[in-house]
């Protein structure tokens, strides 16, 4: 593993984690998934990278504005300015191909590669506004999805620890699952249940090595 | 596999992924399983996660006002909700 650098749209210099070969002909540009789902998914992400390198392929995983080490603020953040860096991150890094993990997939940018189980952004906020919803009437406050929204799309909100700007809030609310060119890789084809589903961040070895044994299969064909 | 069997099979499979559960437990749940309050596993943040992944398997919206202590107090309960939902009932 190796910690590299890339420059964002915005001149923030933000970190790169980087596995694999260095020298490799073909690089995957890996993009994670977001708010809660990142924390849950975090470790396996990275066995996928690690196992895939075992298998010879070089994959890099950018920290996108706001996010993990980013000085950049996340509430300047939208879908556009992470599909902005994520096509950046992919020309300064050399990638080739590309996996989106989850919600990403709106972000990814143009080239082949692969989807693993896609969501759209109105169904990540659908479950973080309910998760405040239920969490505010355990402590005896009545708030609702609706007044949530309506106030997000004015101001922005605070949403499972992270402070969504106003644009992300509206272009999350109109996320739908486009059709896209990347192949689909469904949560029954790597076995057991979804990482992102579980209250606490766990882990599923079999299930990293089985995403990375299929995009390094078809990487080589 | 007539729409109600499917649903159940769908929620109990539902249940399985969310809350980590082995198919023999699932698969013992009846109409009088306690739920919430009753499996170790179904916190809060569980919660949030089992109705999102309802809403994506079965294709329905649950609404604010319908999530409440009686939804989620036994399995008999959450089936019956979610069959009525998808016009199964």
């Amino acid at each position: 593993m190796r910690l590299l650098g890339w420059t964002a749209p915005g001149g923030s210099t933000e970190l790169v984690v980087a596995h694999g070969p260095a020298d490799a002909a073909q690089r995957l540009l890996v993009l994670p998934a977001w708010f809660d789902e990142a924390n849950k998914t975090r470790h396996f992400t990275q066995a996928v990278m690690r196992h895939l390198a075992d298998a010879g392929v070089a994959s890099v995983l950018p920290d996108l504005p706001g996010c993990n080490e980013s000085l950049a603020p996340f509430e300047s953040q939208s879908m556009a300015t992470w599909r902005a860096a994520a096509q950046s991150s992919a020309e300064q890094l050399g990638a080739t191909h590309v996996l989106a993990m989850r919600a990403a997939v709106a972000i990814a940018p143009s080239l082949p590669g692969w989807a693993y189980a896609p969501v759209a952004g109105k169904s990540v906020l659908r479950g973080l506004l309910r998760a405040r919803v239920l969490s505010a009437r355990e402590a005896g406050r009545q708030e609702t999805s609706e007044a949530l929204l309506a106030s997000g799309l004015a101001n922005g909100l605070d949403l499972a620890g992270y402070r969504l700007g106003a644009q992300m809030v509206a272009d999350l609310a109109d996320g739908e699952l486009a059709p896209s060119t990347f192949t689909i890789i469904a949560q029954n084809e790597i076995g057991g249940a979804g990482l992102w589903l579980r209250a606490e961040p766990d882990h599923d070895a079999a299930q990293a090595e089985t995403l990375a044994a299929l995009v390094a299969g078809r990487l080589s064909t | 596999m007539t729409e109600t069997t499917s649903i159940d099979a769908i929620l109990r499979g539902v249940l399985r992924d969310v809350l980590g559960l082995d198919d023999a437990r699932v698969a013992a749940f009846d109409a009088d399983t306690g739920l919430f309050g009753h499996l170790p596993e179904l916190d809060s943040m569980a919660v949030v996660s089992l109705l999102t992944e309802i809403e994506d398997r079965l294709d329905i919206v649950l609404e604010d006002d319908e999530i409440d202590g009686d939804l989620l107090e036994t399995y008999g309960s959450l089936l019956a909700f979610v069959t009525a939902k998808r016009g199964g009932a």
